[in-house]
């Protein structure tokens, strides 16, 4: 039996007996989330790319597939996925990926993990195969369901294929660090992505400002000599230990918090933080009160989630009761016995 | 294409003058129109092959209006129509005969611009472009550019998920909108997106962009805005073969190129707007292809250095680069005139909205010629190279018995000819009442049904824009068409990287 047939089979069993199933890629997001629930349903059998042509910037893959992998095809053809996608262990598959919907330094400039995805093929709740989007750049037929899945945590389907438009990767890049603190780095970095420069990410830590530049090595040489600051070489692994939280940031064992808000919001009391998205994106790592990091995401037009560590529970992103309303009206259109591992990201669906 | 007359009609029949009364009590009488005298000129969209005059046209001015609308007609079972300047090409605006056209024309304030944080909060009905004029003081602009800009709303763009000619680049208005404060059916308002880059819980903000006014209605949009680029070139290449042009697209993009645009132009299109708009254009070329650089004076020079190298190695027969801003200006005004160009020759024209993969181009070209033979009517092709999308245009003349179902018979063809090619029946118009039929080619009932769970989630009621978008199974069955496999390679087994 083809193995999408062997899922669709496992999704048909489990929904008759009334189980949950929580599918899985390489794992390595199992800290994430509100609660784990259900009997592991592992992708990985299902792998391998499926269609790759560079001259159409779009990459078909399914779900098991691993994430390096995927890179290393994409490097041979001078691409990538421009929104650096973290790996945070060597078994990331494109599967968890999309699933997850977590993006890198580069989504600020570049857009997110579900602005890049295309289509997508899903085993849905009742056990059938079927397909959303496409693998052409350009497509409004139907509503949005692959961009819908892109993030849902194996909540609402379970992903078999997807396809990314990919980009090829920027002739030259270069990374600038400033000393600022953290009010001078927010409102720098916002002011400077105002400007037409080629800016592609920015980290703040430690009273750090690192800028990295992509693009045209003239264009990248302008802007250099333009903003000054210290160069940063070689720059390529302190980019990917903020996308891995292999920085030394991440290294604290107090809880890791995530808050996603509207850049331009002064520093925020919490202790340490680590600033990525020109300030849409706040790291905090410690203990501090759920309550106090909840309120100041909201305050500042945002959400916040507790990443890793600390108690599972108290992560749940906060939502207003219309849309939690229809957050539930959504997961039961779409998988009304809660096959797929309900409460992953909210004890409600 | 689809037959309007087939709109289901609302669930009990509908009291015309009790709609009315009831809507007079949320609305000022200026706000709502009743008289077939001023419902008329709402009767279609960009699409005038269908008309239906609505029950009414309520117009409101503020959140509190639409809600207060949406209300009533929820508890009276009315179906309802947003509209925003009605320039839509699918008939997605077309009225319904039983229900109420919500026309947000009137809210076309522009809330809040932040100049730091790059991002406008706007009202549904401002125009597209009047966002990057407000925004332009500060260097700044709203990317998504349709062709009709000058007129379209921001409203609408949400509704159909609008591209333009610099989307492979800048993105679709899916890639541009950081929230939007949707009204439901009950009149509740829920705020998807947020001031972040990524929003709690699922993407119902994705889902609702391109919903084509099947799941609420937009009172508010975030966009987000980007430094406007500090110069454009374009370069014109002409080329005496349609499979000659179409490989220096894959070269261009296989070159790590990414062009802010990349148009292509056949023969027949471009004949047709020279005599219009005296663009300039080689008259003796197959094709045309219109790539345009932008960025920094410093990152433009290379650029386009590079895109002149490949297009020469593709075999251009022809080469050019506008000089300045006016000559820019003037290449560009061939294509973007290119559908009121065709309308000029041929009292009637139905433009197509086909994507493709861009590998397929020369096949699904060479189809269409032959389904121009087989029917006996012009259609020149206009495309958006870079990212596949084509809008083969069908000349036809209504007023000859028969060739307007002709012309949407080809049209019908054309669309299952990008869906055999593994593309799609619409890339940025939508599938509104235009497309609906096709929907049953393009999906299986299983995937149709699923979207209908979608919008049962949302409209349990179906009262928004009811009839568009999602084709019911029974319509699909008397259709008569059958679902086609998508991308069905003649080879499936060969690798195909």
């Amino acid at each position: 039996m083809a193995i999408p047939e062997q899922f669709a089979e496992a999704v048909r069993d489990a929904s008759a007996e009334k189980r949950c199933l929580r599918i899985r890629g390489g794992g390595t997001k199992d800290f994430y989330g509100v609660a784990l629930e259900g009997e592991v349903l592992d992708t990985r059998a299902y792998r391998g790319i499926v269609d790759y042509d560079p001259s159409e910037l779009v990459l078909t893959a399914r779900a098991g597939t691993p994430l390096d992998e995927i890179d290393r095809t994409l490097a041979e053809g001078g691409q990538m996925l421009a929104f650096e996608p973290p790996h945070l262990g060597h078994d990331s598959t494109i599967g968890g990926v999309i699933a997850a919907g977590l993006s890198g330094p580069r989504r600020v400039a570049a857009g997110s993990a579900r602005d890049f995805v295309l289509g997508v093929r899903v085993i849905d709740a009742q056990g059938r195969d079927l397909s959303f989007g496409g693998r052409v750049m350009k497509n409004v037929a139907g509503f949005d369901l692959s961009r819908l899945v892109t993030g849902s945590f194996g909540t609402l389907a379970l992903v078999t294929e997807v396809s990314l438009k990919v980009l090829p990767k920027p002739e030259t890049e270069c990374t600038l660090a400033f000393e600022f603190d953290e009010a001078i780095a927010i409102d720098r970095i916002n002011r400077w992505a105002a400007q037409p420069l080629p800016i592609s990410a920015s980290c703040h830590a430690d009273g750090r400002l690192c800028v990295r530049l992509s693009g045209a090595r003239a264009a990248v040489d302008a802007a250099r000599e333009r903003l000054g600051g210290e160069a940063v070489t070689p720059d390529g692994a302190f980019w990917t230990s903020v996308r891995d939280q292999t920085h030394t940031f991440f290294s604290s064992n107090a809880a890791l918090w995530r808050l996603s808000i509207r850049s331009t919001t002064m520093p925020l009391d919490l202790g340490p933080q680590l600033i990525e998205w020109h300030g849409a994106l706040r790291w905090v790592a410690q203990d501090v009160e759920p309550e106090r990091v909840h309120a100041a995401a909201q305050a500042a037009g945002g959400h916040a989630t507790l990443f890793r560590g600390g108690e599972r529970g108290q992560g749940i992103q906060r939502l207003a009761p219309p849309v939690l309303e229809l957050h539930k009206r959504v997961k039961r259109a779409l998988d009304p016995d809660s096959v797929f591992g309900p409460h992953r990201i909210h004890p409600e669906f | 294409m689809g037959k309007p007359e087939s709109l289901p009609s609302a669930q009990a029949s509908v009291d015309r003058d009790e709609v009315i009364r009831r809507l007079g009590q949320v609305l000022p009488p200026a706000n709502l129109l009743h008289s077939r005298e001023d419902t008329k000129p709402y009767e279609c969209d960009g699409l005038p092959a269908f008309r239906n005059v609505p029950l009414a046209v309520a117009l409101p001015e503020n959140e509190d209006q639409v809600r207060a609308v949406m209300r009533v007609c929820h508890e009276l079972g009315v179906p309802i129509v947003a509209r925003g300047a009605g320039t839509g090409l699918s008939g997605g605006a077309l009225p319904h005969a039983e229900g109420v056209t919500l026309g947000l024309s009137k809210m076309k304030r522009i809330v809040e611009i932040d100049p730091v944080r790059r991002t406008a909060t706007v009202q549904p009905g401002v125009r597209n472009l009047a966002i990057s004029e407000a925004t332009a003081p500060y260097g700044l602009y709203y990317a998504p550019d349709p062709s009709s800009q000058i007129a379209c709303s921001i409203g609408g763009n949400i509704a159909e998920n609008s591209g333009g000619v610099h989307c492979l680049k800048y993105g679709l208005t899916v890639h541009n909108v950081l929230a939007v404060r949707l009204v439901t059916i009950e009149g509740e308002v829920l705020v998807l997106g947020g001031d972040g880059l990524d929003a709690a819980g699922y993407g119902l903000l994705a889902l609702t962009i391109g919903s084509e006014g099947l799941l609420g209605v937009v009172t508010e949009i975030t966009v987000k805005l980007l430094p406007k680029p500090q110069l454009a070139r374009v370069v014109l290449a002409a080329f005496d073969s349609l499979e000659k042009a179409g490989q220096a697209v894959a070269n261009i993009i296989a070159a790590g190129i990414i062009p802010a645009g990349l148009e292509m132009m056949d023969r027949l299109a471009t004949e047709a707007v020279e005599q219009f708009v005296h663009a300039n254009y080689p008259l003796d070329a197959e094709a045309i292809l219109l790539c345009e650089s932008d960025g920094t004076p410093e990152e433009v020079a290379a650029e386009i250095e590079r895109m002149e190298a490949v297009m020469r190695a593709s075999g251009a027969t022809q080469i050019r680069l506008s000089k300045d801003e006016a000559e820019r200006l003037r290449f560009w005004s061939g294509r973007k005139a290119a559908f009121p160009a065709v309308g000029r020759i041929m009292p009637d024209y139905y433009c197509m909205d086909g994507t493709i993969p861009k590998r397929r181009l020369a096949e699904v070209l060479q189809g269409i010629a032959r389904l121009s033979e087989e029917f006996g009517l012009r259609c020149p092709n206009v495309f958006h190279a870079g990212d596949g999308n084509l809008h083969p245009l069908i000349m036809f003349d209504a007023n000859v018995p028969g060739e307007a179902e002709k012309a949407a018979q080809f049209g019908s063809r054309i669309l299952t000819l990008c869906i055999e090619a593994g593309g799609t029946i619409t890339g940025e118009h939508g599938v509104g009442m235009e497309k609906i039929n096709e929907m049953c080619v393009q999906f299986h009932p299983d995937e149709l049904e699923v979207f209908r769970a979608v919008k049962r989630a949302f409209d349990p009621q179906d009262l928004l824009n009811p009839g568009k978008a999602v084709p019911t199974l029974h319509r699909c069955a008397e259709f008569g068409m059958m679902h086609v496999h998508r991308g069905q390679e003649r080879f499936p087994e060969l690798p195909r990287f």
